[in-house]
């Protein structure tokens, strides 16, 4: 009996499709079929590579960067000399992209914001020039602008033995060599400034805290710009003096006789910023901020005229209107295109290699690949510094644009 | 890591190492009908166009010498203008079959690289150059000076070594191409331009006021400057360091561009060697037996090279000075063709 009941349940059973045609099968098969092909085609190249590399006798490994480098570089962070290692290149040249691209980054977002609110300007002129600007600036190539910056303004500079231009009276200089300013030099006891700074800066934001806290509480608003311009400038500077002044300003030394070689201003006083720093700045922040101007402009002009309308009807002037009202909510528009202009700010730094700013691709990528011959080991290093900056920015901007996404109740 | 790199490796350079180890590079040139030479993006008297956008230099020449040794027709090459700083991976990659571009022979490049220098084709030395109005007579007075120089180069390294080893502190400001180096010595930003001292002559004429630099008499480095291939192909290697080798035999011999065919019959067996009329020295090296006939007949032999392009009457006007042959007190020796 218990047969026939069994092959009863079989007949009922709807009939079983072929394999073949079963969705489910099928995606995980053409799953595993990609991937075989994924990890073939990746050991392939790996042992195409390393079989020619080994054929043509191409030294091989990370060895290289404890070798001596033996060669100079214009501006390091660190310390650095010729008898650094490579290794030693690799974190300066690193330093000196992140310096160029986070300082591009602020300069670019200030004068690209400028720009993008001048642009909707009811001032005509003002609106013109605005858009004059960002028309000619991104119809440029990045390049030429750097050469533009460098070797056309290089050259109407003077010369390092004759007169200087005056950025800043008694202050900052300018000649054929770059800005020469006076550098903060520290003497003990300097730690305490530096710490009342860092004391006033965590009070600022405490009182920023409490302020807003009372203004939602009782509608009360308290000056708190005022207050914490006051306590970080008054509690270093107060601090500066009952310690007893302990640091001086150097100020760059130019001397104009003895041998020629030595006139001009000496070398290693004061702060030198030299002019393929300034330059490569420039270029990439006044670039950036024609596409950032733009995207300001989209963001503003995004948000609804309705929140300006009721903006005004609640009393607001046009000042806390924009800063209070339009601006928080074209930030939402604005922030993912621009994290896009900081990224390509950042990777447009390597550019840095057409003039003789000593970024990563230009020391490391550059020189120490062709004094080591180690492609393969630089270039993997390379992308990944550039990986690596990439995604942090991304991720600082994704969690800025999560903060101040529009929170629906 | 290391696997991974040589992931990363591969996905950039696998398509042209696999071409490379398919064939010999001669049977691979002959396939294309015409050599790939790599030369430097215009540096006077070595490899630079003229107006009429024609490669001319002695660098230059030695390409058309391979040329003429492979195919019989000095013409059948094309040039790929190189920095410093690519150099070496498009030779390595197989982009260019010989690299003819002032490039320094030092032990690590001739070993830990991958290549083979075939020979010197200019015996060079480091040097300084400096406006007059410095006032600076040596390069021992340079102290604090700034120094322009190129990137990937050895001047880069000795500039370094020689202001260490006497204790003079410097700024160096390091460019890719020749030409931004030039411009910004040119510009001010530099007191002082360092490269190789034929390479100083020759930059120097796209200077502004070329009168008013001087090169210092010192001489910082041994520089032997010479055709580069690749390691592990000797037939191809053969081929370009008997070519170069044939040129300074001819000059020796006295075998010029004009006399080329009476000398054919010549009686001298050492000319004949060298012709092709007597023994089997071109089919050994994989040519035909007038190669060294046709690199002689279309190109020169070397004193004509180096008196057409950097010779004393040239606008770089570089004496033979060591680049002599060893008979007249120079170092330019070529084993025998025997």
């Amino acid at each position: 009996m218990a047969a026939r009941d069994d092959s009863r349940i079989d007949d009922d059973a709807p009939a079983k499709a072929s394999l073949f045609y079963d969705p489910r099968f099928r995606s995980i098969v053409a799953q595993v079929v990609l991937l075989l092909l994924v990890v073939w085609g990746g050991y392939e190249i790996v042992r195409n590579t390393s079989a020619n590399l080994e054929k043509q006798q191409i030294a091989s490994g990370f060895g290289f960067l404890d070798r001596t480098a033996g060669f100079g570089i214009i501006q390091t962070l660190v310390d650095y000399t010729e008898e650094s290692s490579y290794g030693r290149t690799f974190i300066v040249g690193l330093l000196n992209t992140i310096l160029i691209s986070a300082l591009g980054i602020l300069l670019a977002t200030a004068l690209g914001f400028v720009v993008g609110v001048a642009r909707l300007s009811s001032n005509w002129v003002i609106s013109r020039i605005a858009l004059a600007y960002v028309e000619i600036m991104r119809n440029i190539p990045l390049l030429l602008h750097i050469f533009i910056w460098y070797f056309a303004v290089l050259r109407s500079l003077p010369q390092p033995r004759d007169e200087p231009i005056t950025l800043i009276p008694g202050f900052a200089f300018l000649n054929v060599k770059g800005v020469f300013m006076p550098q903060l030099v520290s003497e003990p006891g300097f730690w305490m400034t530096a710490t009342a700074l860092g004391v006033a800066l965590v009070l600022s934001m405490l009182v920023a805290n409490w302020s807003r806290k009372r203004q939602e509480a009782t509608g009360q608003q308290f000056p708190v710009g005022l207050t914490a311009l006051g306590l970080i400038i008054a509690l270093p500077a107060i601090t500066f003096l009952a310690t007893g002044r302990p640091a001086s300003l150097e100020y760059p030394v130019f001397v104009e006789t003895g041998p020629v070689l030595r006139r001009g201003f000496t070398q290693d006083v004061g702060i030198n910023v030299i002019p393929e720093f300034i330059s490569l700045l420039l270029a990439l922040s006044t670039y950036t901020a024609a596409y950032i101007a733009e995207i300001v402009r989209a963001g503003i002009q995004a948000v609804n005229h309705g929140q300006t309308e009721a903006s005004f009807s609640l009393g607001l002037r046009r000042g806390p209107t924009l800063r209070l009202v339009v601006i928080p909510q074209a930030m939402r528009v604005i922030i993912p295109p621009m994290t896009n202009q900081y990224l390509n700010l950042t990777k447009n730094s390597s550019l840095a290699t057409a003039i003789a700013y000593p970024d990563l691709v230009s020391v490391f990528a550059g020189t120490t690949l062709n004094q080591t011959g180690q492609a393969v080991e630089i270039i993997l290093m390379t992308m990944g510094v550039y990986l690596t900056l990439s995604i942090s920015i991304s991720i600082v901007m994704n969690w800025y644009n999560a903060r101040i996404a529009l929170v629906e109740r | 890591m290391k696997v991974f790199a040589k992931v990363a490796l591969g996905a950039v350079v696998a398509t042209g190492f696999a071409g490379v180890a398919a064939a010999g590079t001669l049977d691979d040139v002959r396939a294309k009908g015409h050599v790939q030479c790599g030369v430097s993006q215009g540096l006077p008297g070595f490899s630079n166009t003229d107006d009429k956008g024609n490669w001319t230099g002695i660098d230059v020449d030695l390409c058309r010498a391979v040329a003429a040794a492979v195919f019989g027709d000095a013409s059948k090459v094309k040039f790929t203008p190189l920095s410093a700083k690519e150099r070496f991976t498009a030779l390595q990659s197989g982009e260019v079959d010989l690299l003819s571009r002032n490039t320094t022979w030092t032990m690590s490049r001739d070993t830990a690289l991958g290549l083979n220098f075939a020979g010197v084709n200019y015996y060079d030395g480091q040097g300084f150059m400096v406006r007059k109005s410095l006032g600076v007579k040596s390069a021992l007075e340079l102290a604090g000076a700034a120094v322009c120089t190129n990137t990937g180069t050895t001047t880069e390294l000795n500039v370094a070594d020689y202001f260490r080893a006497n204790k003079l502190e410097y700024k160096v400001v390091a460019f890719e191409k020749a030409d931004e180096v030039v411009q910004a010595y040119d510009a001010g930003r530099c007191d002082v331009y360092t490269t190789d001292r034929s390479g100083l002559a020759a930059q120097r004429l796209k200077l502004t006021a070329p009168d008013e630099h001087m090169v210092l008499p010192e001489i910082i480095s041994k520089e032997p400057l010479g055709p580069v291939v690749r390691q592990g192909d000797d037939q191809w290697f053969n081929v370009v360091k008997w070519t170069h080798y044939a040129m300074v035999n001819a000059e020796e011999m006295g075998i010029t561009k004009a006399n080329v065919d009476e000398m054919k019959a010549s009686d001298d067996p050492s000319i004949k060697r060298v012709l092709g009329t007597e023994g089997e020295f071109g089919t050994a090296i994989g040519l035909s037996n007038d190669w060294a006939y046709n690199i002689i007949k279309q190109v020169g032999n070397y004193g004509e090279v180096y008196e057409a392009t950097v010779g004393p009457n040239t606008p770089l006007g570089l004496a033979r000075g060591s680049n002599a042959l060893w008979s007249q007190g120079g170092l330019q020796y070529a084993p025998p063709i025997r």
